[in-house]
């Protein structure tokens, strides 16, 4: 394993009864970047968060963060990291204030600089004028502020953020995005969970893609889009002959393959001319491609390209970066 | 030991603030009280010679230390619901400490509501006759009651998911003083649960309150009472240390 990552995790296993939630997970994040983990409910993110913040043990496979084993060091894991999910972990009872004042002193502040970086934290976060005020009056988007403020008091080297913005407005999504490319600014690195792709895409330099419990692509956003290409166009093929040549034609550029109901996915920008000249390269006798249609990738589209069975799957795992 | 202390500060603050649950802790004892000596009181006779108020307050206090353990037992397991534990661990606050703030928290909370009952009962005609040492003895051995109970209250807490059922943890241990000799005495109970009153742990413990407050002997009562207390206590501590490390595995 390698010191220079801060983030390290290979072949990680977890199931609870029956469910296999981590089936093999290995993940890499250098230092001081935003790193996405993207994928829909049940994908296995808030496990795989779970086990590299030493709350809970893989059954199999290894991971270190910040330099440390997860298992085996958990004390100095847990002095180098924060976490901040989508349940606001602060009291409600208690004012922002005072909620930061308590996460400061449990990291080893001393009430002085506890209450110092507190007012710190409150006015960077835009929650000044509501310092006093009881968690409970806080809004959604407040709320999940003054958390992610409270996960910085012990100024950590490594965050993470499971779904810091579900069920939030789009303003306050806005607000926190601001406030999280902030912190890789600042050079902590951050390990952020999502489903919404457009997230993932704004926030991090790096995303992997995990659906049940495995990784099915990882990458640069600009990696991912190309997989996933705004707009596809379908093609249904006029026999098993035609579909192998399309598809040995189309090598990066295919989306989705299914062999059995001859179709085949390629990305495009959607344009008429490219679509004219696509469908000139791929069936210049004009007898190959029976039909055709364009529609545009939706989110849904994207985890279908990644996981739709076989096929998908062993595609996307031989265009991974 | 710093974490003990804001992990207490923390509980001491959401005490305070959630007045309906500050209320039940303080005035319901009061008001049981109330109850039991103005419109029961009347048609019980203990035999002993004294008053009422001054038989039943023992118990009175030992049902009050119940009510206020639920609260603790609520907490702890809101505790363990809400994402805060996650928190606190991965913040390496240790478990003893986050429990320590609520049985701090517990314990401050039955002082109060004892003093208050205490000065209630002496209001409507309660006449202790106890030598300082007694006095000291029956604080002690009502604080190791308190303890022994929040501890009780924060395994339960632990052991249950849901707000709801911990705070059925009342009425599991307000039943206890029913059938002891905190309220009648055993020997006017039917046979068959006469047994189980008199080997029960509230039982010696009410007689050794009474006792010690009245200035009458008290004979082994206190050392049964304080072995069920620290018995209790023991297995409160076991049973919350495994369920903490089984909760958060």
């Amino acid at each position: 394993m390698s010191d220079d990552l801060a983030i390290e995790a290979t072949g990680l296993e977890k199931s609870f009864g029956a469910v296999r939630v981590l089936d093999g997970v290995d993940l890499a994040v250098p230092p001081g970047i935003v790193f996405a983990l993207l994928g829909p409910n049940g994908a296995g993110k808030t496990t795989a968060v779970r086990i590299l913040a030493t709350l809970s043990r893989p059954d199999a496979g290894r991971a270190r963060v910040a330099g440390h084993d997860v298992e085996r060091e958990r004390r100095k894991v847990r002095r180098s990291i924060s976490l901040a999910g989508q349940y606001a972990a602060v009291d409600g009872l208690q004012t922002g204030a005072e909620n930061l004042h308590m996460m400061g002193r449990l990291a080893g502040l001393s009430p002085r600089e506890a209450r110092q970086r507190a007012g710190g934290l409150l006015a960077q976060f835009g929650l000044a004028d509501a310092a006093n005020r009881r968690v409970g009056t806080y809004s959604g988007g407040m709320r999940r502020r003054l958390d992610l403020a409270a996960s910085l008091t012990g100024r950590p080297s490594v965050i993470f953020l499971d779904e810091p913005t579900t069920g939030l407005d789009l303003p306050s999504r806005q607000a926190l995005w601001q406030v999280i490319g902030d912190l890789a600014d600042r050079g902590v690195t951050v390990f952020l969970t999502t489903q919404y792709l457009e997230e993932a895409d704004l926030l991090a330099s790096r995303i992997a893609v995990i659906d049940g419990g495995r990784v099915v692509a990882d990458g640069s956003p600009g990696d991912l889009k190309k997989l996933v290409a705004g707009q596809r166009l379908d093609l249904t093929l006029a026999d098993s002959a035609a579909f192998g040549a399309v598809a040995r034609l189309a090598g990066g550029r295919l989306v989705t393959a299914d062999p059995g109901r001859l179709t085949i996915g390629l990305a495009t920008e959607g344009a008429a001319g490219e679509i004219r000249a696509l469908l000139d390269e791929f069936d210049p006798d004009r007898s190959a491609v029976r039909s055709f249609s364009v529609h545009t990738t939706t989110l849904d589209d994207v985890f279908l390209a990644l996981t739709s069975g076989t096929a998908g799957r062993s595609e996307v795992e031989s265009s991974r970066v | 030991m710093s974490d003990v202390l804001t992990m207490t500060a923390r509980s001491f603050r959401l005490t305070r603030r959630q007045l309906d649950s500050l209320f039940t802790a303080l005035a319901l004892p009061v008001l049981l009280m109330l109850l039991f000596v103005g419109l029961f009181g009347g048609a019980i006779h203990t035999g002993t010679g004294t008053s009422y108020v001054t038989y039943v307050l023992p118990g009175i206090l030992l049902l009050c230390a119940g009510y206020g353990a639920a609260i603790t037992a609520v907490s702890v397991c809101q505790d363990m619901a809400g994402g805060i534990i996650d928190r606190f661990r991965s913040m390496d606050v240790p478990g003893p400490a986050i429990l320590a703030g609520h049985i701090a928290a517990s314990i401050a909370r039955n002082i109060a509501s004892t003093i208050l009952v205490f000065g209630v009962a002496c209001l409507i005609g309660f006449r202790p006759h106890a030598s300082l040492p007694g006095w000291l003895a029956a604080a002690g051995l009502l604080l190791a009651f308190i303890l022994a109970m929040s501890w009780l209250a924060a395994a339960y807490g632990l052991a249950v998911r849901t707000a709801e059922a911990a705070n059925g943890f009342m009425f599991a241990v307000a039943f206890l003083p029913y059938a002891s000799s905190a309220f009648v005495p055993v020997a006017t109970m039917p046979g068959w649960i006469q047994g189980f009153a008199r080997n029960q742990p509230i039982t010696p413990v009410t007689q050794s309150l009474r006792g010690l407050l009245l200035g009458t002997p008290v004979g082994s009562a206190p050392w049964v009472a304080l072995a069920w207390l620290g018995g209790i206590l023991a297995a409160s501590l076991v049973f919350s240390g495994v369920l903490f490390s089984r909760r958060t595995a």
